[in-house]
C-alpha cells in the first residue's frame, strides 16, 4: 500500500509533472514536493511525488555494497 | 528502472548475506513493520538466506488489514447511499465487512469506482457534479498528505461533491502500543521505508531509547532488507539501541516538511481502532475543523449496524506478530485469495497472502 516507485521528471507545469516511469510517461502531482526539478527522480505513490530522490545518496549506498561485496570476495 | 534494479544485484547480496552470517552470533527477532518489506522477504526468498539465529516476524503495516470492521462497515454503508459513487483503492475491494464488501455491494449496483490516486477521486467528482463522491482514505503517513493535497485541490477548484472518508491510521502510536503490550520480544525494528519518506526517522526515537531497540529504516528491493538487517545485527552484537537510515536514496531524517506541513494543515490525529490491537489513542486521523465540510462521516448520515467478525479467522493475532498464518485452521482451506475469510489474505501486502503466494505456512 506503502508502494512507491523513481520516476523521471521530464516537464513541470505548475504543481504539476509529466514524468517517466520505466518507459511510461504519466501526469503526477507535485504537491508535496514544490522544490521538484526537470531531471530529478521523485518517489510516486498513488500519482503524487512524495520525496526527491537523493541519486547522490543512491551512489553511495551502492559504493558500500560494492565494498562489502569485495571484501567478502576477497576473505573466501 | 534506474534505482531499483541496482538494488537487486546477486553478486552484492551475496555479500551482504556472507557479512550478516559472519555478524551474527546472538539468537534476534526482528520485527518487518511494513507489508510492503513482508512482500520483498518474501519475494526474493530473504528469510531463507539469513542465518538460524535471526528470526524474522511480519508486524501489523498493511493499511488495509488493520481497518476494523466496523470501519470497513461505514464504507460499505456510504456505497448504498443514493447517488453516491464510492472511489477506492482496489485492495479494498474484496476486503469483507461483518456482512457484505465493497465488490458484492458494486455487483448488486451500488456505484463503486477503483481509482490509482486521489486526483483521480476528484476528477470523478468534477465530472459527475449531481453525485457526491467518497474517497475511501485509507493508508498511512505515506498516503495522508496525498489525500490532504486532494482537499486543498477541492478546495482550489471549488469542487464541493468531494467528501473523504478519513480512515488514515499513525505508525508510531501503534508499534508504541506493540511494544508496550510486552507481547512480542523483540531485538530490533525494520522502520517502513515510505513512512519514514514523509515523517523522517526521529519520530522512531523512541523505540530505541524506551525499550533500547535498534531501528533502522529500509527501502523495498532485497539489497535494501539485507543491508538493514546487516545494520541491525551490527547493532545488536554490539549492545547499541539507535536509529539508523539504510535506505538513504529515499529517506532524510527530518522527513518531507511540506507533505507533513499539509497533512497538519487538514488533518487532525484522533483515536483509531485497529483491527486486533483495538482503540490505539492519537493514531488515526480525522479532518480537522476548517475542513469538515470533505468529512464523509459528517456529511452522511449512515448506520452500519452491529459489527460482526469472522469465526475462526487470526488476523488479528498475525498483526501482532504473535502467530504466523501458518497457525490459522483456515489458511489455505477455506481462506484463499480467491475467496478471503480475513483481510491478511485479500491485500497483496497482507501476511497471510505472502506466505500463501511464496508457499510458505503449507502442511506437509
Amino acid at each position: 500500500m506503502c508502494l512507491a516507485i523513481p520516476a523521471l521528471i521530464k516537464l513541470i507545469e505548475d504543481k504539476e509533472a509529466e514524468a517517466e516511469i520505466g518507459g511510461l510517461t504519466r501526469r503526477i502531482s507535485l504537491w508535496l514536493t514544490p522544490e521538484a526539478k526537470v531531471g530529478d527522480y521523485v518517489l510516486l505513490h498513488t500519482g503524487y511525488a512524495i520525496n526527491i530522490l537523493d541519486q547522490e545518496e543512491a551512489e553511495e549506498t551502492l559504493k558500500l555494497l560494492e565494498e562489502i561485496a569485495r571484501l567478502t570476495e576477497e576473505e573466501s | 528502472m534506474k534505482f531499483v534494479s541496482e538494488f537487486r544485484r546477486s553478486e552484492l547480496a551475496k555479500g551482504l548475506i556472507s557479512q550478516i552470517h559472519r555478524r551474527s552470533k546472538t539468537p534476534v527477532r526482528f520485527m518487518e513493520f511494513c507489508g510492503g518489506h513482508t512482500v520483498t522477504i518474501f519475494r526474493y526468498g530473504i528469510r531463507h538466506v539469513l542465518p538460524k539465529t535471526i528470526d524474522m516476524v511480519s508486524g501489523p503495516g498493511c493499511p488495509i488489514c488493520v481497518t476494523a470492521n466496523a470501519d470497513l462497515d461505514k464504507a460499505i454503508a456510504l456505497a448504498q447511499i443514493p447517488d453516491v459513487i464510492i472511489a477506492t483503492f482496489g485492495d479494498m475491494l474484496k476486503v469483507p465487512g461483518s456482512h457484505s464488501s465493497l465488490q458484492e455491494v458494486k455487483a448488486d449496483g451500488a456505484d463503486v469506482h477503483t481509482v490509482y490516486s486521489a486526483m483521480d477521486a476528484l476528477k470523478i467528482a468534477e465530472d459527475n457534479p449531481t453525485k457526491h463522491v467518497v474517497f475511501i482514505g485509507i493508508g498511512f503517513e505515506t498516503t495522508a498528505p496525498t489525500i490532504a493535497a486532494s482537499i486543498l485541490q477541492a478546495e482550489e477548484r471549488r469542487i464541493r461533491n468531494y467528501y473523504v472518508l478519513s480512515l488514515h491510521k499513525l505508525c508510531p502510536p501503534v508499534i508504541r502500543a506493540l511494544l508496550a503490550s510486552g507481547e512480542v520480544k523483540l531485538h530490533g525494528l525494520i522502520c517502513p521505508g515510505h513512512v519514514s519518506a514523509i515523517i523522517g526517522s526521529h519520530p522512531w526515537e523512541f523505540i530505541a531509547q524506551d525499550y533500547s531497540i535498534p531501528c533502522v529504516v529500509s527501502g523495498f528491493e532485497p539489497l535494501d532488507i539485507l543491508q538493514c538487517v546487516d545494520m541491525l545485527v551490527a547493532q545488536t552484537e554490539s549492545g547499541e539501541s539507535r536509529v539508523k537510515i539504510a535506505y538513504r536514496r529515499g529517506v532524510r531524517p527530518e522527513g518531507n516538511q511540506q507533505a507533513l506541513k499539509l497533512m497538519e494543515q487538514v488533518f487532525e490525529p484522533c483515536p483509531a481502532q485497529w483491527r486486533g490491537i483495538g482503540e490505539v489513542p492519537d493514531s488515526g486521523l480525522k479532518l480537522g475543523k476548517k475542513y469538515q465540510c470533505y468529512d464523509a462521516e459528517l456529511a452522511f448520515d449512515i448506520d452500519p449496524g452491529p459489527t460482526y467478525e469472522p469465526t475462526g479467522c487470526i488476523c488479528g493475532d498475525i498483526l501482532r506478530g504473535v502467530k504466523t498464518p501458518a497457525d490459522c485452521r483456515l489458511f489455505s482451506k477455506t481462506c484463499t485469495p480467491q475467496y478471503p475469510v480475513g483481510p491478511c489474505m485479500v491485500s497483496s501486502e497482507g501476511n497471510c497472502s505472502a506466505y500463501y503466494l511464496y508457499g510458505e505456512g503449507f502442511e506437509g
